[in-house]
């Protein structure tokens, strides 16, 4: 019998893991990776002739990005990795990939999807212009480029990574203007889920309190309202309403939002497997079992791309989805070992399951802020469509579907397939027909995942 | 706490990693100096406020994700190639247009 | 009606709605075929199992082409691409039709010759074309490739927007005054006194909908034609594919026609046209999978990277774009490339058109206004030749019809 073909998609921590597992099963897996170098966003790896240590690229998880980063080096040899690879569809039992204008189909028994996120954006007025960044953004700048993304930065969204990036920056030498939290204080109710992670929530808190030390403007409970700026030359002020609803002006010439993370799927529907409404995130997530086993034959999901658990979740669903995928095939190692490694990475799981649960509680996503979006603030960066289209193509046109919605207003037919404005256009669909987001559906997604130059060489 | 070294006239700011060696390439025919291993958008964006131009009315556009995802930063090679600037590494005699492209068609009927 | 009083409760009888007709299924065909019901003054139900205009209406390439169709449907054509150019008195929208032609070329001498009969011989049927060979199709069109032979310009033709055609149409009819159910499915048609009574469920959900009653019923169901005529006795062997479709980033508009190759090699067919937005859209060559089951379509990436190579073949200059998006719909095709269209050939008072093979776009406007014709006087003024469902009849029966 031939050597069954496994394929993993993205060389993050979830996929790193996946093929480290498949490997030491004796298997020489498929790597697909659309990046240059592994490491996937959070332990993004800098350029080669990039000369900073780890500790100051990665701070507290330097150990982490390290072993990380190790594991796939000592592996590369026995994969068959790919870089510089986009994985674009999935059809008939095959992946259907680019490399440099040159498209190749490879078939697979079973394939390990770990696409990893993207931050998660509300829209505001202005957010179009230059100098307007997500977080992971203003975040990769600093990573892999050693830049600040502009000589005076305003953070503005929720959650820890805005702390985090606010903070690196601060570390690097940058300038920063302000850091506008979207949540209030930590609900009592966020506590227990956040309690769930001790070390992680006390570095949290020591993000802030720098901050605050370093005399930089922090704000919580607040609204932003737009970002001002003109059309040639960018951004140059955050105007945001503080929790006393005092409207406040921070000049700056860029700013870094965002609201946690979404995941990427657009594979994964394209795979055709299910999709569930998570509410604790409020986004449509595919179906996994406890292991990462969608519904789709052969398909598992692991990572951020499945469920936003973050870098350590992502590594152990990645080893579970793997040992998933060698079981089905028949060649799972030795049972009974197989059963306690799984007990424990399944309660590793359960418990950033629920430290995610208290982000989301004390950092919620502010569906109301969508939906009060201004009619003129643009809610597709890639067509310029703005709120006040989307909603009229939902109240007068009929499009309280997200996919009507998207035929008749044009939000979400860019480049981006409506990555970015996806959830809030949910949202402004939803309030504005009066009905619960879940109901307005999602944007499904379609082939290619991003863009594919006319000019292709076919290869068998 | 190192301080942030400006280069003047351009958006991103460099805190850091500026013993590479030299790059040159043009932005709209303007030579312009980055460094081995900057990404195309950080090469541009060191010297300069913006990649490209949005096809529909809204001004300047300076990317936006930096991870391939949000594909706002593609710009143009006078040689008529395509680059995602956040994912391409920036190479020696690169040739950026920021400006959209004319109709290379004589005339619609 | 109500249910009569009784001494157990049970649950209240659906309310029966009564119209002169009732057209089931609400895609561009009979969108517009209860819009121009309305305007002859009947009164019309519109059933749609999901949203007006959703499936092949909704999903298709945009011609609106006259050039190339089979003469005896000009007429057809022409009555088409009339109301084409009058959307915005009848509905006030566009559905952003642009009337800025059609142009066919060709890879073969044989189709060339074929280009210059054509014209010739839809003259009579008020089709202008203009038939231009290599040199001066360089000259006018600085895009194509050196294996273009050929082309033929119907000047007046165009193009539209399918994703909002369908759906204006469904809103003139509500303005007009027709009753417009949208996500209700019709489980089933009975036949009482000289009437259909249609039962219907609403969809997703399956909850009980309205029952129906009216003298007159019009099929216009899609690639979902059969379960009525197949109930009614006239089963009829359509099948359903996808097209392949795909649309590229937005790049300076300077585009006016729609641009095919016409060509008997299915591999490769390439159309495209350009939106005023600037994107290029693009379909041709082999069809891919649709189930009408289970209302799902796909694009095969094979036939997207082919179109992708097509494309480029046609259109060096267009070489640099990039593809965004592809999708694909559900479309019903007959053996014969001909729709069924007509009434009955069993029962009174029903009538069909569907099944339109991947043509029914530039044509449905005039197909619904011909049907509304038919439907109301009897006769219409544009037949559609040999679509008449009584072609698939067994022999006996068709000799006994």
């Amino acid at each position: 019998m031939a050597a069954p073909r496994l394929i993993v998609i993205g060389a993050g921590p979830a996929g790193v893991r996946a093929a480290e597992a498949l490997v030491q099963a004796g298997l020489r897996p498929t790597v697909i990776d659309e990046g240059r170098r592994d490491g996937g966003q959070i332990y993004r790896r800098q350029p080669e002739n990039f000369s900073r240590p780890y500790a100051q690229l990665y701070g507290s998880e330097a150990a982490k990005a390290q072993a990380l980063h190790h594991a796939f080096d000592t592996l590369k040899p026995r994969l068959d990795y790919r870089p510089e690879t986009l994985a674009w569809s999935i059809s008939g039992g095959a992946l259907h990939v680019i490399r440099d204008g040159r498209a190749q189909a490879l078939p697979y028994d079973a394939l390990l999807i770990c696409s990893g996120a993207t931050d998660r954006l509300l829209p505001l007025p202005g957010w179009n212009r230059a100098g307007c960044y997500s977080l992971g953004a203003a975040q990769i700048a600093l990573k892999a480029q050693a830049c600040a993304i502009g000589h005076r930065v305003a953070f503005v969204g929720t959650g820890p990574l805005l702390y985090l990036v606010a903070s690196q920056y601060l570390k690097a030498g940058a300038s920063l203007a302000a850091v506008i939290d979207t949540s209030p204080a930590a609900p009592a109710a966020a506590l227990p889920g956040l309690l769930a992670r001790p070390a992680l929530l006390l570095r949290g808190l020591g993000l802030i309190a720098r901050l605050r030390r370093a005399g930089v403007p922090l704000l919580r409970g607040a609204t932003p309202l737009r970002v001002e700026g003109d059309a040639d030359n960018g951004a140059d002020a955050l105007v945001v309403r503080d929790a006393s609803g005092r409207e406040r002006r921070f000049s700056c010439d860029a700013v870094a939002m965002g609201y946690h993370l979404r995941a990427e799927t657009q594979l994964a529907d394209l795979a055709r497997c299910d999709f569930r409404f998570d509410d604790a995130s409020r986004q449509w997530l595919p179906a996994i079992d406890e292991d990462g086993r969608a519904s789709a034959n052969g398909i598992y999901l692991a990572g951020d791309g499945a469920r936003i658990l973050g870098a350590d979740g992502a590594e152990a669903a990645g080893r579970l989805a793997a040992l998933a995928a060698l079981h089905d095939l028949g060649l799972q190692p030795g049972a009974g070992r197989y059963a306690a490694e799984h007990k424990a990475l399944r309660a590793r799981l359960a418990k950033m399951e629920r430290f995610r649960r208290g982000l989301a509680l004390a950092f919620p996503w502010p569906q109301a802020q969508a939906a009060a979006l201004p009619d003129e603030a643009v809610v597709c960066r890639c067509e310029t469509i703005t709120a006040g289209e989307l909603r009229r193509c939902a109240t007068e046109l009929g499009g309280s579907e997200l996919n009507r919605a998207k035929a008749f207003s044009r939000v979400g037919m860019g480049r981006c397939q409506g990555r970015y404005c996806g959830h809030a256009g949910a949202e402004i669909v939803a309030a504005a027909c009066n009905a619960p987001v879940q109901q307005v559906g999602r944007l499904r997604g379609q082939a290619p995942v991003k863009p594919l130059p006319l000019d292709v060489e076919v290869v068998q | 706490m190192p301080s942030a070294t400006a280069i003047p006239g351009g958006r991103f700011v460099r805190l850091g990693e500026t013993a590479r060696r030299a790059v040159h390439l043009t932005v709209d025919g303007r030579p312009v100096t980055a460094l081995e291993g900057d990404t195309l958008l950080v090469a541009v964006l060191a010297n300069g406020g913006h990649l490209r131009h949005s096809e529909f009315g809204d001004g300047v556009r300076s990317g936006f994700c930096l991870m391939s995802a949000c594909q706002d930063c593609w710009v143009r090679g006078a040689g008529g190639e395509r680059w995602r600037a956040c994912s391409t590494p920036v190479a020696e005699g690169m040739a950026v247009l920021t400006q959209l492209p004319e109709a290379t068609w004589p005339r619609r009927d | 009606m109500s249910a009569p009083p009784s001494a157990t409760p049970i649950a209240a009888a659906p309310e029966t709605l009564r119209a002169d007709v009732i057209v089931v299924g609400g895609g561009l065909v009979g969108a517009s075929a209860a819009f121009f019901l309305r305007r002859r003054g009947l009164s019309v139900i519109l059933l749609e199992r999901g949203l007006v205009g959703q499936q092949a209406s909704g999903t298709n390439f945009g011609n609106v082409r006259r050039q190339g169709r089979a003469l005896a449907q000009l007429p057809l054509a022409a009555r088409a691409r009339d109301i084409w150019g009058q959307l915005p008195e009848l509905l006030g929208e566009d559905a952003e039709f642009l009337d800025s032609g059609h142009l066919r070329v060709c890879y073969s001498e044989a189709q060339a010759e074929d280009f210059a009969r054509y014209a010739i011989d839809a003259q009579p049927y008020g089709l202008k074309l203009e038939v231009m060979g290599a040199a001066e199709l360089r000259r006018r069109y600085g895009l194509f490739g050196p294996e273009v032979l050929a082309g033929s310009l119907s000047a007046v033709d165009g193009h539209a927007n399918p994703r909002l055609a369908g759906p204006a149409f469904g809103r003139g009819a509500r303005r007009a005054g027709a009753t417009v159910l949208e996500h209700t499915e019709v489980l089933r048609v009975e036949r009482e006194g000289g009437d259909f009574l249609v039962h219907t469920q609403t969809h997703p959900a399956g909850d009980e909908g309205p029952r129906c009653r009216a003298p007159q019923l019009l099929v216009s169901t899609g690639a979902w034609g059969n379960r009525i005529a197949a109930a009614f006795g006239e089963p009829v062997p359509i099948v359903a594919h996808g097209p392949q479709m795909g649309v590229t980033e937005p790049l300076p508009y300077a585009i006016g026609p729609a641009i095919g190759v016409t060509t008997k090699n299915v591999a490769e067919g390439m159309y495209f046209r350009q939106v005023k937005r600037g994107n290029i859209v693009f379909g041709g060559g082999p069809k891919g999978p649709a189930y009408a089951d289970r209302l799902r379509a796909y694009v095969e990436p094979a036939n997207t990277l082919n179109q992708l190579q097509q494309l480029r073949r046609l259109a060096p200059a267009l070489g640099g774009l990039q593809l965004i998006r592809t999708w694909s719909g559900i479309e019903g095709y007959l053996q014969d490339s001909k729709p069924v269209l007509g009434p009955s050939g069993k029962v009174d008072g029903l009538y069909y058109a569907f099944g339109f093979c991947g043509e029914g776009f530039a044509i449905g406007p005039g197909i619904g206004d011909s049907m509304a014709e038919l439907i109301a006087t009897g006769q219409t003024s544009t037949p559609y030749p040999d679509s008449h469902i009584g072609r698939f009849a067994a022999p006996a029966e068709s000799a006994a019809a």
